[in-house]
Parts: C-alpha cells; sequence; structure tokens
C-alpha cells in the first residue's frame, strides 16, 4: 500500500546512525522527508513516540521462513531469505516470486542459491536470479565442500557484485555431528565435532574471497578462533563481514542439557569460552550483523531424539529483545545496536533502508527498549514456537512499525 | 513408620537408607548421571536377595504377579532384552517383548506415537532400548509408567553399569577384600569409549563408588574432555594398565575396524587388544570384565577371557539378572503400594 498522507513522529528519541537526538521524523510518499526539529504539518496523521526510540525498520540478515506476523512484532520490516526453500531458490522465477512475496507491507530480499539444488557442485544461474531480485548469494545451510566450486563461485558474485554469504564449517568434520565436542556432547553421548571445524571453514572462505576480490558474509561466526581470524582479515582489508545469532552469545552448550531440541543449532551451541568471544567480537566491531536466522519448527521437526532433530530458532520475535540485552550490559550502544540489526545488514543487501537519514526508505520502528515482557512459545506469532527462550523473562520490544510510511498491524 | 530401611544384603554390609521411596525417589531409571551415591548402593544391595533367589533351584517369586511389562527394543539385542526378560518372569510379572526393527519404526513422531500406543496399554513398566542418545527420555515424557533404559544411543545403560558394580563387588568380596565401596580400586576401560554408553554409565557409576577410572582407547574413540567427567584419558593402552586393580574391555563394532576409526582389526589388536602378557602389567590378580558380546582375538584373547579366578565375564551375565529384577522390583513398589513406596 502507497503511503496515502504524510506521518509525523513526534516526541521520541530518535537513534540515528552517529548517535542519539531527541526528535521526532516525518514521512511523506514513502520516503524520510525530515527528521529532528520536526512538526507537524496541517493533514498529516501524527504520531506520539513519548518515552520510546525512533529506529529504522530491522533488516533481518538470513532467514529460513517468511513468517510476517513473527517479523512484524519483532520491528522487523525486511529479510533477506535463504534459499534453502522447498524447491530451493536456484531458479530465477523462483527468486522473483520470493521477492515479491511479503509486499506491501514486509520486504524480502531473495539470496539465490550458489550452486543448483544447494548441492554445492554446479553453479547456479546467479547473474538471470540478480535480474530477478535476488540481494546476495548464498551456499545455504551447509558449505561448498570443494575449494575449486567456492573460488569460481566468489569471482563470479564478485563480476557481479553481489555478496556471498557463507555457512562456515568444514563438513568433514562436522559430518552428522548435533554438537560441538566437550564436556557436555561427551556426558549426553552426542554424535559432536570439534568447534575448529568453523575456522578451518572461515580462514579458507576468507582466502578464497581475498583472491578473488569477493565481498565475503560469514552468517554465522562462533568461535574464538574464527572471530580472530576475521578479525585480522579485516585489518588486512580483506571485504569480510560476519554475522552471528543470539543464542551464540546468550546460550552455550550447557542449554542442551536434558537433550533439549530447541537448543539445537546449526552451527551447534559452543563453550562458554566462545560465548564470550562472539560478546568480545560484537563489541570491539568484529561482528557487522545480528541476525534471527529464523525458523520455526513444528514438533514434528523438534519433538524428537536430539540427533534426529531439526536445527534451528524461531527467532523473529526475541531478535530485538535479546540484542538490547547486549546495551543494557554495556557491550554496545544503541546507535551500534541499530548498525548490528539494520544499517550493516541493509548495506550487505544494497538496499536504501536501515538508517535514518532524509532521502531513504519510510521504514520506521518504534521501540520501547525497557517494556518487560515474558517469552512465551505457545503464544508465539511465529508459525511455530521453538524458542530457547521459552518462559525467560525479556525486556524491550517494538510498539509499532511503519512499512514505507505506512503503519501494520503488531 | 521408621526414619530409616535396611536392606536385605549380605553380613556386615547392612546398610540404612531413608525410608521408603526416599531411598530412590524417581519414577524412572533412565541413568547413572541422575542418581546418587546412596541410590546406586541401594539398588546394589537390593539385588543381594535376587542373587541369591537366582542360585536356589526354584527361582521364582511373586512380587511383581498380575503387573505387565513391556520390553521396547528399537534397536537389536539378544543378551540384555533375555536379560530383562528372564528378571520380570522370575518376578512373577507378565512379559511382552516389542521388537521393533529400527528400520520398520520411522523416527519422529511415530517414536512418541509408539510411546503413547504403549501407555494406552496400561503398561506397569516399561524397559526401552534406543538408537538415539536422550530418545529414552523422550519416551518417559510421554507415558505414566515406570521407564527403565536398556541403552540409549551412546549416551547411558544404566543396568549394566550397576550389574558391572554388582560383579565386582561379588568378586572383590570373595577375594576378602572389602566390598562396600570401591574406593581406592583402579579400573581401567578400553576400547570404543567415543560410541560407548556403556563406558558413560560405568564411568559414572564407578566414579561415585570412590574408584578410580582410566579410559584408553585410540584418539578417534575418545570422546572430548573425558576428565570432566572425573577419568583420566589414555591411548597408550600399556600405561593404561599399570597397577589396574580391574581391566574392563569393550566391544569394538566390526563397522569400525575397517578404516574410518583404526586401519584393521588386527592392528587393533596389536595395539589395544588384552593379551595375557599385557594383562601382566596390571596388578597382580587384577580382574578381567567385559560387557559382551566379545570379539575373541580383537579386543580380548580367549586365555584372558576365559582365565578362571581373574575373569568375571560371565558373573558379570549373572548379576545382569538380579540387577534387572531389583530395579524392577524397586520401580513397581509405588504400583504395588508397598508400605512406604505408594
Amino acid at each position: 500500500m502507497k503511503q496515502q498522507t504524510p506521518l509525523t513522529i513526534t516526541g521520541g528519541q530518535l537513534v540515528l546512525p552517529d548517535g542519539m537526538q531527541s526528535g521526532g521524523i516525518r514521512l511523506v510518499d514513502g520516503l524520510i522527508e525530515q527528521l529532528g526539529d520536526v512538526d507537524a504539518q496541517s493533514g498529516d496523521t501524527v504520531v506520539d513516540a513519548r518515552g520510546q526510540l525512533i529506529a529504522p525498520g530491522l533488516v533481518d540478515f538470513g532467514v529460513f521462513a517468511v513468517d510476517k506476523p513473527a517479523f512484524h512484532f519483532g520491528g522487523i520490516t525486511r529479510a533477506a531469505v535463504m534459499p534453502d526453500q522447498s524447491p530451493p531458490l536456484d531458479y530465477p522465477s523462483r527468486v522473483k516470486l520470493v521477492a515479491q512475496s511479503g509486499k506491501p507491507d514486509f520486504w524480502v530480499h531473495p539470496l539465490a542459491a550458489a550452486t543448483k539444488g544447494l548441492a554445492g557442485q554446479e553453479l547456479s544461474e546467479i547473474g538471470l536470479m540478480k535480474a530477478a531480485g535476488a540481494r546476495g548469494v548464498a551456499t545455504g545451510r551447509s558449505w561448498i565442500a570443494d575449494s575449486g566450486t567456492m573460488l569460481r563461485l566468489l569471482q563470479y558474485a564478485a563480476m557481479l557484485d553481489l555478496v556471498v554469504v557463507s555457512h562456515a564449517e568444514d563438513a568433514g568434520l562436522s559430518g552428522s555431528a548435533a554438537a560441538t565436542a566437550g564436556d557436555m556432547a561427551t556426558r549426553l553421548g552426542l554424535p559432536s565435532a570439534p568447534a575448529e571445524a568453523e575456522a578451518l571453514a572461515v580462514a579458507r572462505d576468507i582466502t578464497l574471497a581475498e583472491m578473488a576480490g569477493a565481498r565475503l558474509h560469514l552468517r554465522q561466526v562462533t568461535t574464538q578462533a574464527s572471530i580472530d581470524l576475521v578479525r585480522g582479515a579485516k585489518a588486512r582489508g580483506v571485504s569480510v563481514t560476519a554475522g552471528v545469532t543470539p543464542a551464540h552469545f546468550m546460550l552455550s552448550d550447557l542449554a542442551t542439557a536434558e537433550f533439549r531440541t530447541f537448543a539445537k543449532f546449526s552451527p551447534p551451541l559452543r563453550s562458554e569460552e566462545d560465548r564470550q568471544a562472539v560478546i568480545a567480537a560484537i563489541a570491539d566491531g568484529t561482528i557487522d550483523v545480528i541476525a534471527s536466522g529464523h525458523d520455526p519448527r513444528g514438533p514434528e521437526d523438534k519433538r524428537l531424539p536430539f540427533s534426529d532433530a531439526d536445527p534451528g530458532m524461531a527467532g523473529a520475535e526475541t531478535l530485538l529483545a535479546m540484542t538490547l540485552n547486549l546495551v543494557r550490559d554495556g557491550v554496545i550502544d544503541l546507535p551500534r545496536l541499530i548498525r548490528l540489526l539494520a544499517g550493516n545488514p541493509a548495506a550487505l543487501l544494497g538496499v536504501n533502508a536501515g538508517a535514518l537519514a532524509v532521502g531513504q526508505e519510510a521504514d520506521i520502528c518504534l521501540i520501547d527498549p525497557d517494556k518487560p515482557w515474558i517469552v512465551d512459545s505457545a503464544q508465539m506469532a511465529a508459525t511455530a514456537g521453538n524458542t530457547p527462550f521459552d518462559r525467560q523473562p525479556a525486556q524491550g520490544r517494538a510498539t509499532a512499525v511503519f512499512k514505507g510510511g505506512v503503519q501494520v498491524g503488531l | 513408620m521408621t526414619s530409616t530401611q535396611s536392606s536385605p544384603a549380605h553380613a556386615g554390609l547392612v546398610r540404612e537408607y531413608p525410608a521408603g521411596s526416599l531411598a530412590y525417589p524417581h519414577r524412572d531409571l533412565l541413568g547413572i548421571g541422575q542418581m546418587e551415591r546412596h541410590e546406586i548402593l541401594f539398588l546394589l544391595d537390593e539385588a543381594e536377595q535376587w542373587v541369591d533367589l537366582n542360585r536356589q533351584k526354584t527361582k521364582h517369586s511373586d512380587a511383581l504377579a498380575g503387573l505387565t511389562i513391556i520390553n521396547a527394543f528399537f534397536e537389536a539385542s539378544t543378551r540384555t532384552l533375555l536379560s530383562f526378560e528372564i528378571a520380570g518372569k522370575r518376578l512373577g510379572a507378565d512379559v511382552v517383548n516389542m521388537h521393533a526393527a529400527t528400520s520398520s519404526v520411522k523416527k519422529g513422531e511415530t517414536l512418541i506415537d509408539t510411546a503413547i500406543t504403549l501407555n494406552a496399554m496400561r503398561a506397569d513398566a516399561i524397559v526401552i532400548r534406543h538408537g538415539s542418545s536422550g530418545a529414552v527420555e523422550l519416551i518417559a515424557d510421554k507415558v505414566d509408567c515406570p521407564v527403565l533404559n536398556a541403552g540409549d544411543g551412546q549416551h547411558e545403560h544404566p543396568t549394566q553399569a550397576l550389574l558391572d558394580a554388582l560383579a565386582l563387588r561379588h568378586a572383590l568380596r570373595e577375594r576378602g577384600h572389602s566390598a562396600d565401596d570401591f574406593t581406592g580400586l583402579t579400573v581401567t576401560i578400553c576400547g570404543d569409549i567415543l560410541h560407548s554408553r556403556v563406558a558413560r554409565s560405568n564411568i559414572l557409576c564407578l566414579t561415585a563408588l570412590g574408584a578410580t577410572v582410566r579410559l584408553c582407547a585410540p584418539p578417534a574413540l575418545m570422546p572430548a574432555q573425558v576428565d570432566a567427567m572425573g577419568a583420566q584419558p589414555f591411548s597408550d593402552f600399556d600405561a593404561a594398565l599399570e597397577g589396574a586393580d580391574v581391566v574392563m574391555m569393550l566391544r569394538l563394532q566390526t563397522e569400525r575396524m575397517e578404516g574410518q576409526f583404526i586401519p584393521s582389526a588386527r592392528e587393533y589388536h596389536h595395539l589395544f587388544g588384552l593379551t595375557k602378557e599385557r594383562l601382566a602389567r596390571a596388578a597382580p590378580d587384577a580382574l578381567v570384565m567385559h560387557p559382551g558380546p566379545m570379539n575373541r582375538g580383537v579386543e580380548i584373547d580367549s586365555e584372558v577371557a576365559d582365565m578362571i579366578g581373574r575373569s568375571i565375564i560371565t558373573r558379570q551375565v549373572e548379576m545382569g539378572v538380579a540387577i534387572r529384577m531389583s530395579a524392577l522390583d524397586v520401580l513397581t513398589r509405588k504400583t504395588r503400594q508397598v508400605e512406604g513406596w505408594a
């Protein structure tokens, strides 16, 4: 729906890229027209944002399902969807369909499958999929084992100026592992893989991206060793970015006790030391993106023995609240929170959103950063309630969301 | 009601336990990891009466008469299934075996559905073996009766650890040693530790009873951070054997002998097989154990497996029946409204 009347939001705290500012924002014709000391003009719809943050709508980078109610609940106005769909996004017409699937009140940016069928062997029609709306290319849930294929992919994507989103886990080591090797996996008797499986893959992908001059985004870096590799590569000027989901900065493998399948992830939860390393990497800027990895899974996928259960969590609704924990703990400030959740992912996708600036798309999220609530898997807006944070108190949530200047239902 | 109870243990070993069901305050027997030391000892002491009964000509009790026990085995088993079946029958229960080959039972809801189905048949206890770690707990959550874990994936096999402890206790007692617990005893467990639920349950049980546990395996078959469980890892079998009081050998699955984890069975025997010569490194008169079935000539030589006075492998099998009788008796006391347990 096109914005019909101008909208003025007043009296809030603007979360700008470089700091906080009291004021408001005026949205006209789906774009941000004015920021700061804003007065409503006659005929404007006026929203009072007293006591709330005015932030750009969140851009969720790398989700597995388009689950609009859950995204709106979480203050998310755009999502980059992974190619791991059924069938995979390895064909231009499928990409085109997905690119339009959320409009008008939610925008989906497809990530094209790097290889046909996500099998990791033959390159898919990346150029045609870009023309159909793909905003990046992804290896999917698994890595590309063949280094030659990965290099050719990176070179091809560099030519098309598309970011390559990699799942960095050496499959030779990780195999069918369900957990990270360590005390917990040993006690539970779970098939496990050493955490180094990630660092090996990160090292290879960085090396190949450097050779190809490609933009590489590691969707999840979760260990000290792989974070060190990313930090080093960035210092050398390699075009590499890294992401993580709240699971890996909120939880360690202790959460898998009693075979809790809601705490099964890919990559699996790590040691407490690695969790601390992730937090440090968010603090020092090594990690650029925090995303939900939204992957709603019903009981048929989760109410199984741990090894047989599918990984993943329905994360869209808890993304903001969990990341706000980092602000309360003094790890990051609010402008940085918004860069992690909106600005940086929007830049990776090359879309005109994710920051409050005149001329940007009027995707706005009002946030009450202190509002207390309880995560309840039975009451979630997502299509399934698989959250490891069930019954936990959370603080902070979106109170209103505007897509292109039009308010969407929460 | 008294505040304590004593178990019918052998003379000189009568221990006092908390009253009634406080001696074993769990509905299920899922793993040694969930048990306190005194609960382990309680199940061992309770088994003594069944050891005695099993050595009589008439091996029968009516303790569980009228109760139905279902042995639901989702993974192939001969001896454990047989042992549980004999245990249930000697206690007078009606025992039914459900042998669901893993291939025919689909994963997923089917497992939960199977549990619900078994529950609807009003079993009084369900014994479950399943190939996935945690599967027995998953089923236990869905049923109303006591559940006994007869082995879940690579996680736990609690009755095996208990029967091993009972066999060890009897062997030590016959030698005139104190067998109240295993303080001061060094036990070396050698074999495929990584894939072994027997090893995990035994580490927990033996350390809870005071023993020092050494583990020996090639690196590819040793799980990470076993020291956090209280065991000492070795890859040199000779070093692991040095002065050990008990040597417990584990079965090496045939499919793991062919290049994936170790180059060959004969090379495994060369490095990790228990021979008479190797056994000499252990303490004089060291006991030899094996949960069976054995690969003779691979992890253990016949002359060691059959060594009279040293090998207690057949006694382990004998104690298995008594331990399972003990567990079935204790877990059904609430149903049977035994005083202090109802």
